[in-house]
């Protein structure tokens, strides 16, 4: 496990921009660093405590699989989904490369 | 009689000279947006009014009722809804620019209700950035003020349903409460604000923030008004897969019970770190209930109170989650790059706010390789800890009471800087949604001015005895504590 020291560096606020895909200025990585740092400085409470033979809870409803009968229904319409996108070409969502590839 | 302040009666009041056509939905809807049209420059509880719209939807409801139908329990009452429940066709934007101009391709099964209900939708309300805030300054469209004193915050994130109704715009409206962003906002706007059981209310169509915690919610002036729009919303959906399948018993037939024999838990962790006046109100809410015949007694559970730390962790890391969403690929804003990655950087960075942005980057960490049991994982088993204090103390109570918020409304700017300051206006709220719990906050008092709630919180499936006692309290609530109220624009020279 990694150690908690409640701090949190500018490489940090990097690392996890990227993962979070946001693009950040350099004035918002020192801003960020700053005030996460004091949020977990903060949540450092509960961090410390004995937790032995305590379960987690992920959901306050004990759910398993809910699922409904698979019968063909009403979808949303096409067009207006498509009509709210950025972009779109030939009925679907067009974006820029993925891969390096020219469209 | 109209209530003080609002150009109609409440909204069962409203509902029965509509369906009795002792006066028209028109009638109604026009004095309302007349209402709006004078204060909402001063307060702007609205990101859209949907004026027109709501006009067609009266003169629908005034034909029924001429045509000897019946348009409903809530026939031409004004209904306003925070701007995270999707309408289609008219745009829904969550406080956000990423979602600025969308226009949502269906409704949001609340919304389908309180329309099918006769309700007269007039707008989309305000509200902090998805839901994450405690003041709706976080909203990317300018911030909402309290009707009470225009330099102060409604609270929050529901602070323009909160708002809405506490200026008379509306007798009711819908928000979301996450970590108290109905209850919070009610009590500093001095309305009713109603976080239902978790899975009583459908969320299909309401934007996710943080999808274990979050449920709809109405506010109202009146504790009846409240439960006659709980009521309408409640209900199982399919189309929501964490929606309980239970038959309820409609609240607004039982409200006037009253409190005899009730167990009634004061929390004492919660009075230790409320202001003064927010502490008073509620020791004096408990004597109400007490000569009612309630048997009330001081209760402390010390769990309640690592609430708090174990929220910031779990709903930034379902939030973190929730929001990857918003990719610039199949609508709401897109700014463009050579690739698709860099695309979807560039449309993040420019489309969310730096609330927002703090959320996703504290839960991608605490989600992240090497810190995921350390702080996510302690944060559930945390919950665990707050669902036990609660289980414990609903063993000896039926039903507990405590401030809603630590402090009455705060002006605007006060706690922008300081993150933490901000996020500490929930410290009571919170954990009520950790354990999918319902509660209420009920105007009670004024403190300098401004109206304090009190909360009144109750196991699973407990609305039954917690509206019971949230109307006794109502009944015992100080004169004036409550909306709506006649904004004063002349004072600040708005």
């Amino acid at each position: 496990m990694a150690e908690l020291t409640g701090t949190f560096s500018r490489a940090d606020v990097v690392y996890v921009a990227r993962l979070a895909r946001l693009d950040l200025e350099p004035d918002e990585v020192d801003r960020y660093a700053a005030q996460l740092a004091s949020i977990l400085d903060h949540v450092a409470a509960v961090t410390g405590l004995d937790t032995t033979d305590v379960p987690a809870t992920a959901h306050p409803l004990e759910l398993a699989n809910v699922a409904r009968p698979d019968t063909p229904g009403p979808t949303l319409d096409r067009d207006e989904v498509l009509a709210q996108a950025p972009r779109v070409e030939d009925g679907r969502f067009r974006v820029p490369p993925i891969l390096g590839e020219a469209p | 009689m109209n209530q003080a302040g609002a150009p109609f009666p409440g909204a069962i009041a409203t509902a029965r000279k509509v369906r009795s056509g002792e006066t028209t939905a028109r009638e109604i809807c026009e004095a309302a947006l007349a209402r709006i049209a004078t204060f909402e420059g001063a307060i702007h509880a609205f990101n859209t009014v949907t004026g027109e719209l709501a006009l067609v939807t009266a003169d629908r409801i005034d034909a029924a009722v001429a045509a000897g139908q019946d348009p409903g329990p809530l026939a031409g009452v004004p209904i306003a809804l925070k701007d995270n429940l999707c309408t289609r066709g008219v745009p829904t934007t969550a406080g956000s620019r990423i979602l600025a101009g969308w226009i949502p391709p269906y409704d949001a099964t609340v919304v389908r209700a309180v329309a099918a209900a006769g309700a007269v939708i007039v707008g989309k309300t305000n509200l902090d950035e998805f839901a994450m805030g405690s003041s709706t300054e976080n909203s990317a469209f300018g911030p909402t003020h309290n009707p009470w004193d225009l330099d102060r915050v409604p609270g929050g994130s529901s602070g323009g349903s909160a708002a809405a109704v506490a200026a008379g715009f509306v007798p009711l409206a819908l928000g979301s409460d996450t970590g108290g962003s109905v209850r919070q906002p009610a009590s500093l706007c001095g309305v009713v604000g109603v976080k239902p059981t978790y899975g009583l209310v459908s969320r299909y169509g309401l934007i996710a923030f943080a999808s274990s915690l979050d449920q709809v919610g109405p506010f109202a002036a009146t504790v009846a008004d409240a439960a006659a729009l709980l009521d309408v919303v409640a209900g199982h959906d399919p189309a929501d897969s964490t929606s309980l399948n239970v038959g309820s018993e409609p609240l607004a037939e039982r409200l006037d019970e009253g409190v005899a024999g009730l167990r009634v838990g004061v929390i004492s962790d919660f009075l230790a770190d409320a202001s003064p006046s927010c502490a008073a109100a509620v020791r004096r809410a408990a004597e109400v209930l007490g000569a009612a015949g309630a048997a009330v007694e001081e209760v402390a559970i010390p769990s309640l109170m690592l609430g708090l730390s174990a929220y910031y962790l779990v709903a930034p890391a379902e939030a973190s989650s929730n929001l990857a969403r918003y990719d610039g690929v199949r609508y709401g804003l897109r700014v463009d790059a050579p690739d698709v990655a860099g695309m979807n950087s560039r449309s993040r960075a420019a489309g969310f706010g730096p609330e927002v942005k703090r959320r996703i980057m504290l839960g991608t960490y605490v989600l992240s390789a090497g810190y995921y049991d350390a702080y996510y994982g302690q944060a559930q088993r945390v919950r665990t800890l707050v669902a036990r204090g609660f289980a414990e103390a609903y063993r000896r109570f039926d039903v507990l009471i405590g401030p809603t918020s630590p402090t009455v409304a705060f002006p605007i700017g006060a706690r922008t800087q300081d993150p933490l300051a901000m996020y500490l206006s929930d410290l009571f709220t919170i954990p009520t949604n950790l354990a999918g719990h319902p509660a209420v906050s009920v105007p009670f008092s004024l403190s300098e001015g401004l109206p304090v709630g009190v909360q009144v919180l109750a196991p699973s499936l407990g609305e039954g005895p917690m509206f019971r006692a949230a109307a006794v309290i109502e009944r015992g609530a100080d004169p004036g504590a409550r909306g709506p109220v006649e904004p004063r624009l002349a004072e600040v020279g708005r």
